[in-house]
């Protein structure tokens, strides 16, 4: 078999973004956090993802801003290198490489051109000892800089980055680890130790979790393990340090921050509640509770204004300073184990899964980003350990995304098994899914699998159960009565009171195929008779699969046994089979692709393949370590048009799977990374331009979009200010002005573009773009979709239509000279609103 | 080690009272502390803590605040009289009525001359300290309300007076200046810092920080929902601590905020939380923060920043119990004498006539029986008293008399008095600090001992037949020893004098030789194992085996020991609580393993323990969740998760 280079796997969506603690702007505009293998740039108001700032190329390990300049942030990753970006406009400035694994970065006002970052001891992954050291960035005009001189401030530090703190105007840095406090103060060079007893022998364990500086006055605040917080003070002494302590959390303090201003002080932990505590005033506090889940860091806008927290449930809260939440980003919901099945929404192609307890969670692939919860179990959720609560463990939904099924159940110790089988339509209006009937306990035992028919003229739903019965519902369609259609049993089936493990519709909706155990039945819907019982002992089926369009007389099964059978419903014979320890087979809804994921000796192998055919059309071994247990085929939004044999197979959907440590990755091919990164330059530029009042008001919306691909596909063009037009006028006022040039400079320029330009000057620009778009062309066949509400997908992907191409200059031409006289318009309207 | 039979006995229901104030003399290192039944008792601090002096209350004399002038104690209380009292003799020297009502509160001024007490009627009354007593000397304006508490200022001309919802600043030689104004409250203590800041808290859980110039308030912390009853500030004034009627300790310091600026604040810190119910006494000593309360206990925290190592003084300290025999035994009679402040018990033991395996326990054949009820008479509460080992005799002590009584405990009980001492007697009324009775054909009783840094005297009477008593004094000088004894007996066959001292050192001093023994001195030269020395209690009784003369018996509040003379010694390496591993060996390697301390702490809380007659122990055990359940309930406190 060979292996393919052009494939990489990629995490791609759905990455952490509470793993380490986001960034508010000092304009508290933007939010930063490090997310997989990127930073995002968050807009604090909308929500939405302005940036994605790729570079790094492993984990991000922390975001701090740029304490020389507040529109630059430092990122450091796990691959060795700290990233200065531009967030506003996402682009990478410098790239410094430390060659260590950096675990986090810490930076003051006080240290200019100084970093610290925790990097451990022995300059080995696996290290359990991390030291502090300082990083002098070299001053170099160069992009990439090797940084030479690292020295050690700390040593043996908590890798983990809320154990480390600057103190008032970075004079000291305070490091806590396991029961020791310890302060080293720079101008000195001498550091305090300060340890406490352990309270281990009465059950206490009082160990540190964070720390926080006052940044006014000499004052630690430590969180413990026990809950407590203790506010130390005199710390420049060996003896005469003293500390008093505040206990309002029951578990362990995740997070503290101190306000800008020291008056208050911020916590977190378990309980979800976060509490602000009154710097001197430690016993009135205010509290925000219900925040969904544990908090596991604060950041405070450099202002004031905007706390963040983000939670266990990657999700972070955006909370106005009068401690109102304003926001909440939600990344993907990651349990420790996905109960349900990977799932796409086919109305909104969103990839569905379990997320908060008793809720299905509809998430974006494309736009990374949740877009809503269903609640499912519909009953308070208990946060205490122990308790056993209804639990959403299978979901389906038919092809039209017309219907949802849900099973929930829950296993009380010494009582019987409760299941709830729902039934949800949906809504048209509400944009989104109405519990229609709900069936209780509809079998005896667990349910082992669900479908709907994909059968245009029924709707059906077969569920198979532990208690060796399917049962067929049927939506029952009551038209001549007031009621609304429900569902109820059709059919009970069986087969030797054998226990079936899984179904399986075939494409077209007239077979269905059951695995009994190691007998397959393949059944008629529409009369339940069964046609033939196909078997291949040893071993009981675990996954069942038709082929589909032209492998459509394939069914195909996987069985405990180290086995992989095709089977051919023509002859009801055995085609092929393998000797593979199959553990997923996932067929492609859109092609004939089926993949199969493997686990070979502590790793994962894929093979992609169509059963007609004997060789696999790709396979890649050890694609993770541990056993893939869910995978999905996701559709594109835009076919690829690669010719490349190997990556055909992507063209049209994409195959996401979990690991078994629940990280989302996926596969891209070269082309796809091509496009991404040609988008990423769109956006850059798409963002630069702020959505103003006065921008919607006018109604230019979709001029400027026109005007903006044009230039957005030629980012070079775009960089250098032309001196003279609407583009430089545009420029002028969206870009910010500490990267323009002098005023004096700007304002000759500035009033020679605004006269009524002479015949010769437009003779000369219009060439100009004419030549800009000639250049775009090729790009934008591919480049451009991501600018495009989903709707206009169509457009979209025949953009290499020649007509359209040619209509739309002619367009932007006759509604360029209107557009500049608006733009003056504009400006006065600015400018008389400036005066008053 | 032999084992002994032992009578476990609970009814002793000792209680206890609470803690009302407390006054620490820096200088001679005493701590003074009253109680709500008004006795007073005295803590020298430089002596292990060791509780040197009690003088016992009166009926309707409660004490509501003490004060130390230079080595002179000086109380006031509700029934409106200033009382010195006399240390030597330990009994109240004189009362001074003040009237002005009840006094709330007294305080003497920094440089020793004055004394100033705070009125219900709302005077502040200065007293002029003279060797022979106090005199009146002058009022300050007087007020509305009551005056509850009173500080100085360090320079003496200032004074500072908490009242209800008012603070007022008096000059002392003018009078009234100012006041700071709070609402509704009462101000429970005030304190006169010398930089011109006072600090007042009251009974809205509030620590204020007034500006003492202006009558500001400058900052103000509220510490709990209940009241904040004392405050004390330490010697250098860089730290306030505050107690509250949570139980808790609040400790506030004078720092600064940034480290590098001269600028300080007062700033709330640490938290201790020592008492279950309301501190209603606190004093800062500079290395430990002392408090009682109504939950009875002395607690001595250290404050652990001050001591460079550990050692004795660093360690957390609760004193329960007083350093003295609040039981006697008859070992002969099987009768036990319980004495409480107004009344003595006389019981009888029950009897078994069981064998077991050690460890077991055996049915009793009759039950303890209570044979007397003695009412003591007068106002005095009891100090001391006795009961002779064959049950024949009993005496007692009060401040001014000495009561000796005929007992007959076989058939029918009777009890007829011998004597009554009256109180002028100077003999009699000396600090009668243990008495012992053992009546052979003479009743002879050592009454101690008059204990001063030089010589220790022992002082035995002997009183003869029933009706006839007369008088020997038995001088006979031990030498000097810096720690004050804390128990001692007279050997009953050899005629040794055993003395164990505060700082758990132990002497045995030959009365007929005038000398150390031999023992002794050998035990000195080798030193005590440091376990013994770091001991917390001191020990409270001495007694002798009469079958074995080797063994002396001593206990103290958490173990009782038997020192066996004729064992070897332990140095400091060997294992000095042995008696786990003696009993894994087996019977040939045993020998080589003994010492001569047998320490067992299966009995806790000990108030006494004797060795009868019959070779059986008595342990009279008090225990502390018995105390603890009698007090009254604790202010209401959210706890969490109930």
């Amino acid at each position: 078999m060979v292996e393919h280079t052009g494939i990489r796997v990629v995490h791609r969506g759905g990455s952490k973004i509470n793993f380490r603690e986001p960034v508010i702007t000092s304009d508290s505009r933007f939010l930063l956090c490090g997310s997989g293998e990127s930073v995002k740039v968050y807009s604090t108001s909308t929500e939405e993802c302005v940036h994605d700032l790729q570079g790094h190329t492993d984990l991000v390990t922390g975001v701090v801003l740029n304490p020389s300049n507040h529109l630059q942030a430092y990122s450091c990753s796990a691959d060795g290198t700290v990233r200065l970006w531009d967030f506003t406009d996402g682009i990478l400035i410098k790239t410094f490489i430390i060659r260590y694994h950096i675990f986090s970065i810490h930076v003051s006002e006080k240290h200019v051109g100084v970093l610290f970052v925790v990097v451990p001891m022995a300059n080995e992954k696996g290290s359990e000892l991390f030291q502090l050291v300082a990083v002098h960035l070299p001053r170099s005009g160069d992009p990439e800089v090797e940084v030479g001189e690292l020295s050690a401030v700390l040593c043996d530090v908590s890798p983990n980055p809320g154990a480390v703190s600057f103190g008032t105007g970075g004079e000291y840095i305070a490091a806590a680890k396991g029961l020791q406090l310890e302060v080293f103060f720079f101008k000195k060079q001498k550091s305090y130790r300060f340890s406490l007893k352990s309270g281990m022998n009465k059950g206490i364990n009082n160990s540190f979790t964070c720390i926080s500086c006052h940044p006014k006055e000499d004052c630690i605040a430590t969180g413990h393990a026990d809950g407590k917080i203790r506010l130390w003070r005199n710390f420049n002494q060996k003896k005469e340090y003293t500390y008093s302590t505040l206990h309002w959390h029951h578990n362990a303090v995740n997070t503290l921050r101190f306000t800008p201003e020291g008056t208050n002080l911020l916590s977190g932990g378990i309980e979800s509640v976060l509490v602000q505590w009154r710097y001197t005033q430690e016993n009135q506090k205010d509290f925000l509770p219900r925040l969904g889940a544990a908090i596991t860091h604060i950041a405070v806008s450099p202002d004031g204004s905007l706390f963040c927290t983000s939670h266990a449930d990657n999700k972070i809260t955006i909370i106005l300073s009068s401690v109102k939440v304003s926001a909440i980003i939600q990344g993907l919901v990651k349990d420790d184990c996905v109960r349900t099945d990977l799932m796409i929404d086919p109305r909104s192609k969103a990839l569905v899964l379990n997320g908060k307890p008793g809720h299905l969670q509809f998430y974006s692939l494309h736009r990374d980003k949740q877009l809503y919860n269903l609640d499912i179990v519909q009953q308070e959720y208990i946060h205490e350990q122990g308790v056993d609560q209804f639990q959403v463990v299978k979901a389906a939904f038919d092809t039209h995304g017309d219907w949802l099924a849900t099973v929930e159940e829950r296993r009380q110790k010494s009582s019987e098994l409760e299941i709830n089988l729902k039934l949800w339509s949906y809504d048209e209006q509400t944009q989104s899914f109405v519990l229609n009937t709900t069936v209780t306990a509809p079998h005896e035992d667990q349910i082992t699998a669900m479908c709907f028919s994909p059968s245009p003229e029924t709707t059906l739903l077969v569920t198979t159960s532990l208690d060796g019965h399917f049962k067929a519902w049927l939506l029952a369609d009551h038209s001549d009565t007031e009621e609304s259609a429900s569902w109820s049993c059709d059919f009970v089936g069986g087969y030797h009171l054998l226990k079936p493990g899984c179904c399986c519709f075939s494409a077209d909706g007239s077979l269905l195929a059951f695995g009994f155990q190691e007998v397959v039945t393949v059944w008629s819907p529409t009369s339940w008779e069964l046609l033939t019982t196909l078997s291949q002992p040893p071993g009981a089926v675990r996954d069942l699969c038709f082929g589909r369009l032209s492998c459509s007389k394939y069914l195909l099964g996987t069985s405990t046994k180290n086995q992989l059978c095709c089977w051919n419903l023509l002859t009801c014979s055995l085609e092929w089979n393998t000797p593979m320890d199959v553990s997923l087979l996932q067929a492609d809804p859109f092609s004939e692709n089926m993949a199969a994921f493997c686990s070979q000796s502590g790793s994962t192998d894929l093979f992609v393949f169509k059963p007609s055919e004997p060789r696999p059309l790709f396979s890649k071994k050890a694609l993770c370590t541990g056993k893939v247990e869910r995978a999905i085929f996701a559709p594109r939004d835009q076919m690829l048009e690669s010719s490349e044999e190997y990556s055909q197979w992507l063209n049209r959907s994409q195959l996401y799977f979990l690991t078994q440590h629940m990280d989302l990755m996926t596969f891209s091919t070269k082309t796809e990374e091509d496009r991404l990164l040609a988008s990423s330059k769109q956006l850059m530029v798409d963002d630069s331009v702020a959505i103003t009042p006065f921008y919607l008001l006018l109604g230019r919306h979709k001029q400027q979009q026109q005007e903006k691909q044009e230039l957005l596909t030629n980012p070079l063009a775009e960089r250098t200010p032309l001196p003279q037009g609407s583009i430089a006028i545009k420029e002028l006022l969206d870009t910010p002005a500490h990267v323009l040039p002098s005023a004096s400079f700007l304002c000759s320029m500035f009033v020679r573009s605004l006269l009524v330009s002479s015949s010769s000057a437009r003779v000369e620009k219009e060439p100009a773009e004419e030549e800009m778009k000639s250049e775009s062309e090729e790009v934008d066949s591919d480049g451009e979709a991501d600018l495009f509400q989903p709707k206009q997908e169509l457009w979209g992907s025949a953009a290499q239509d020649p007509v359209e191409e040619s209509g739309a200059p002619v367009l932007t031409k006759a509604q360029e000279r209107e557009l500049r006289r608006v733009k003056k318009l504009d400006l006065s309207w600015l400018s008389s609103l400036l005066d008053c | 080690m032999g084992e002994f039979k032992v009578h476990r006995v609970r009814f002793f229901e000792y209680m206890p009272t609470a803690i009302r104030a407390m006054s620490f003399n820096a200088h001679t290192e005493r701590l003074a502390l009253a109680r709500v039944d008004g006795s007073v008792e005295v803590f020298n601090f430089a002596d292990r803590y060791f509780q040197e002096k009690v003088i016992p209350g009166k009926d309707a004399h409660s004490i509501e605040a003490l004060c130390w002038v230079g080595g002179r104690l000086f109380s006031a209380g509700l029934h409106g009289e200033i009382t010195e009292y006399d240390l030597e003799n330990l009994r109240p020297k004189y009362s001074l009525e003040a009237y002005g009502g009840p006094i709330w509160t007294i305080i003497s001024n920094p440089q020793g001359t004055h004394v100033a007490i705070g009125c219900e009627d709302g005077t502040v009354k200065l007293f002029e300290v003279l060797a022979e007593g106090v005199q009146f000397e002058r009022n300050l304006d007087r007020q509305k309300g009551r005056i509850i508490s009173l500080s100085w200022h360090p320079s003496g001309t200032r004074i500072a007076a908490g009242m209800m919802d008012m603070i007022r600043v008096f000059d002392v030689l003018t009078g009234d200046v100012g006041g700071c104004k709070s609402r509704e409250t009462v101000v429970w203590t005030v304190v006169f810092l010398s930089d011109h800041t006072i600090f007042s808290s009251d009974s809205a859980g509030k620590v204020q920080v007034w500006d003492g110039h202006t009558g500001t308030l400058v900052k103000t912390h509220q510490l709990t929902k209940w009241d904040v009853l004392a405050l004390s500030v330490s010697k250098d004034e860089s730290s306030v601590v505050a107690g509250t009627s949570e139980g808790t300790v609040v400790q506030f310091q004078f720092i600064a905020p940034n480290l590098q600026q001269q600028e300080k604040e007062w700033v709330r810190t640490r938290t201790f939380k020592n008492h279950t119910h309301d501190v209603r006494a606190l004093v800062e000593i500079g290395t430990a923060i002392v408090s009682g309360g109504m939950d009875t206990q002395l607690v001595v925290r250290p404050l652990l920043e001050k001591f460079e190592e550990k050692c004795f003084a660093s360690g957390l300290r609760r004193i329960h119990f007083p350093h003295r025999n609040l039981v006697s035994c008859a070992q002969k009679a099987r009768l036990l004498l319980l004495q409480f402040p107004g009344q003595l018990e006389l019981w009888r033991l029950g009897e078994s006539d069981g064998h077991g395996k050690p460890g077991d326990i055996l049915p009793l054949k009759t039950k303890p029986e209570k044979l007397l009820y003695l009412k003591r008479k007068g106002k005095d509460h009891i100090c001391c008293s006795a009961l002779s080992s064959c049950g024949g005799w009993l005496a007692y002590s009060t401040v001014s008399s000495v009561r000796l009584y005929r007992l007959q405990t076989d058939n029918n009980i009777s009890i007829t008095k011998v004597l009554q001492s009256p109180g002028c007697l100077g003999m009699w009324s000396l600090p009668v600090r243990t008495m012992t009775t053992e009546l052979g054909l003479a009743l002879h009783l050592p009454v101690t001992l008059k204990e001063t840094q030089s010589k220790l005297c022992i002082t035995l009477a002997i009183p003869f037949s029933h009706n006839h008593v007369s008088l020997f004094q038995l001088h006979c000088m031990v030498p000097m020893y810096s720690s004050c004894p804390s128990a001692m007996g007279i050997h009953p066959t050899t005629n040794n004098l055993t003395m164990v001292h505060a700082d758990q050192q132990i002497f045995e001093f030959s009365i007929a030789e005038k000398q150390y023994t031999v023992w002794s001195r050998k035990l000195q030269m080798q030193g005590l194992h440091n376990l013994w020395l770091n001991r917390d209690t001191p020990v409270t009784h001495v007694t002798f085996n009469p079958k074995n003369p080797d063994q002396i018996l001593l206990h103290d509040m958490y173990m009782f020991c038997i020192i066996d003379q004729s064992l070897p010694l332990p140095d400091q390496k060997t294992q000095f609580y042995n008696q786990m591993t003696l009993r894994s060996l087996s019977e040939q390697e045993r020998p080589s393993h003994l010492h001569a301390f047998k320490v067992c702490k299966s009995f806790q809380d000990l108030m006494c323990m004797r060795l009868l007659d019959d070779q059986s122990l008595v342990v009279v055990e008090r225990p502390l969740m018995a105390i603890n359940s009698q007090l009254p309930a604790p202010v209401r406190q959210k706890k969490f998760a109930t």
